[in-house]
């Protein structure tokens, strides 16, 4: 308790004993109720059969550990392919955006550039309106794109936020090193490669997990472009065999090295699906979380 | 970086000074980066323009397209809403039948149930959603110990990035009917929780998911206007006998209000748009009854019918209906904005 409350200012009075209980009871609360349900989940995926069967479905107290759930799931099954279609969507598609938006948001950076105003209106006007679903839909069927991994990328690489919020910090970058570099000759790639980028690395790691988290988590895209289920990413595997409970002792769900019997239970194998569509999101997020405060979002607010 | 904003902003070409502490989300604060373009530069001729920034139109292009091919043509495709279109004869060969189908659509009892939901559910949202991240901030930002704070804060984050479908299968998971609950409840003897197929409780559930996924990532813009306010008043406040709950009333909210008033303008401006895949995922959980709201109601019309007008013309409604709203708030929060920047100097 004490170390809760070590770094007081002189004049702030200690408060009270039930004031400091109820702050550190609210705030353990708190705390417990978003690690509560992942600590369930990832002790049940890992929890041999046995454990499961005593506690007669989800794992509150560990016991043993077993990792049968999964070798079931990385077997080469439905789950191993869906796996592997949505981190390369993932890669793919965080890269497109990452380049289109970068190169554009920096192209529209430099105040009296050339056709920079209109550009500019044409990227803002895109927040006031959707396209709609219908129509978007029969664009992207008429192009061709119905069961392709490109319409889960294409439609969505580049949102006009994230690039007006780039530019914004590549426009509060000091402009004299960007003059005297051109001064010099250098073309407008080499002082965006050279110059702009390694002073953007907070902004541009921000940016890059809106697109990876927005492209990992993908869902209704592919509800809409997606109709060949041996193509649908993680998260549609995620609804139909754990939100919808569809039983997973078909074959084809685990691999065909086991031929349709699991090893493991089948709930520890639900949960294993859903520490699979977690363990990504939660690793790459503390890399990038310190820059939260000190980039962009601050940096928007405090204008 | 970021934090030396105001001061870098000051060359000739760059922002204009710009305001501390001023709330609101980025939207707002581009329009003041827009430079003014200085006079000198419209006297350089056209040829010369391009051959100085070509590179730059270069960069823009990826992106533009992109806009071009998926923002802008499918926004002129709404147009089959004034036909009655089928795929096989396609965009030109279809019927046109003017506003037959907004009749249809206006006619419809489904759509005003759906209309009902969506306005019920973003009330239920600004009223009981809208005000847990200000008190979480708050509390968040008195923990003193850094170290502390900043656990505190990577957790209550977290649940933003992860989908609708991990969020509504934890909820399953822990408060379904064979969920970890239920589970408790049935090994003693008593009947399993329902809270997750009742439609009763509809608006309870989707309300405590948005809570449990949104509300820490929401802190986020009052914490940085926490952050913004002035110690010294705090401690002279103290110095003057103010005690914890005067100084939060009279220093901690006031400063927090341009950002609340911007926040709550601007989500007025957003209430057609509740959300899509909470809803479309616990339609068959709930029933359609509680759970249709706008969008689900445009997917369904549509893409199971397979009567592509008629969704193509609800999502038409949804988008006009949504600019001028958007229009009316960013009015809004302009005048709303200046008052507050106004009282703080």
């Amino acid at each position: 308790m004490s170390t809760l409350f070590s770094e007081r200012p002189v004049w702030a009075e200690r408060p009270s004993l039930p004031a400091r209980v109820t702050k550190s009871v609210t705030l353990v609360a708190i705390a417990l109720v978003i690690v509560f349900p992942l600590y369930i989940v990832i002790l049940t995926s890992l929890s041999p059969a046995s454990a499961v069967n005593d506690a007669g479905g989800l794992v509150l107290v560990p016991r043993g550990v077993s990792f049968a759930a999964y070798s079931d799931l990385f077997s080469g099954g439905v789950v191993t392919r869906a796996v592997l279609v949505s981190l390369g969507i993932t890669t793919a598609g965080t890269l497109v955006s990452l380049v289109a938006t970068i190169l554009a948001a920096y192209g529209l950076s430099r105040p009296g550039s050339l056709w920079h105003r209109p550009l500019l209106f044409a990227v803002l006007l895109t927040f006031l309106f959707a396209p709609g679903m219908i129509p978007l839909y029969l664009l992207v069927s008429n192009v061709g794109l119905i069961d392709n991994y490109w319409s889960l990328i294409l439609p969505t690489a580049v949102n006009a936020f994230n690039l007006v919020v780039m530019r914004a910090f590549f426009m509060n970058l000091p402009q004299e090193i960007g003059d005297s570099a051109r001064v010099d000759g250098a073309s407008e790639w080499t002082i965006l490669t050279r110059l702009v980028l390694p002073m953007s690395k907070g902004v541009t790691a921000v940016i890059g997990l809106f697109y990876a988290v927005g492209y990992w988590n993908a869902f209704f895209n592919a509800i809409l472009y997606i109709n060949d289920n041996a193509k649908w990413p993680l998260q549609l595997i995620l609804r139909q065999y754990v939100q919808q409970g569809q039983q997973l002792s078909s074959s084809s769900v685990i691999g065909d090295a086991v031929h349709g019997s699991a090893s493991a239970p089948n709930l520890a194998i639900q949960m294993a699906i859903v520490v699979v569509a977690l363990v990504p999101v939660t690793f790459v997020y503390p890399l990038v979380q310190k820059h939260f405060t000190k980039g962009v979002i601050i940096g928007a607010v405090k204008g | 970086m970021i934090e030396h904003n105001g001061d870098t902003g000051s060359t000739a070409t760059a922002t204009p000074p710009a305001p501390r502490n001023r709330g609101g989300r980025p939207r707002g604060r581009q329009r003041a980066h827009v430079p003014e373009r200085r006079g000198s530069r419209r006297r350089i001729p056209f040829h010369a323009r391009l051959r100085r920034d070509w590179q730059l139109l270069l960069m823009t292009l990826p992106a533009l397209v992109l806009l071009a091919v998926f923002h802008y043509t499918p926004t002129l495709g709404n147009i089959i809403a004034f036909q009655e279109y089928n795929p096989w004869d396609g965009l030109l060969g279809s019927p046109w039948v003017g506003f037959a189908q907004f009749e249809r659509l206006f006619a419809d009892p489904r759509f005003w149930h759906a209309v009902g939901n969506t306005l019920m559910i973003a009330t239920i949202q600004l009223v009981f959603f809208f005000p847990i991240p200000i008190a979480l901030a708050i509390l968040l930002d008195s923990v003193l110990t850094r170290k502390l704070r900043l656990v505190l804060q990577s957790i209550v984050y977290m649940p933003h990035f992860f989908s609708w479908v991990l969020v509504v299968t934890l909820f399953q998971q822990i408060l379904g009917g064979a969920g970890l609950f239920s589970q408790v409840l049935r090994q003693n003897g008593y009947a399993p929780l329902e809270v997750m197929s009742n439609p009763d409780a509809f608006l309870f559930v989707v309300t405590s998911q948005m809570i449990w996924k949104d509300a820490g990532w929401g802190t986020i813009i009052f914490l940085a206007a926490l952050a913004a306010i002035n110690q010294n008043l705090y401690e002279s406040a103290a110095v003057d006998g103010a005690g914890r709950w005067r100084r939060m009333w009279h220093i901690t909210l006031p400063g927090l209000r341009p950002v609340i008033i911007l926040l709550l303008i601007l989500k007025l401006g957003d209430v057609l748009n509740v959300g899509f895949e909470q809803f479309y995922l616990q339609r068959d959980a709930f029933g359609s009854g509680v759970s249709e709201v706008l969008d689900t109601f445009i997917y369904h019309q549509t893409l199971v019918t397979g009567n592509f007008s008629a969704g193509a013309v609800a999502g038409l409604v949804k988008g006009i209906v949504g600019l001028i709203l958007i229009l009316l708030a960013n009015k809004l929060a302009h005048k709303m904005g200046e008052h507050g920047i106004y009282r703080r100097a």
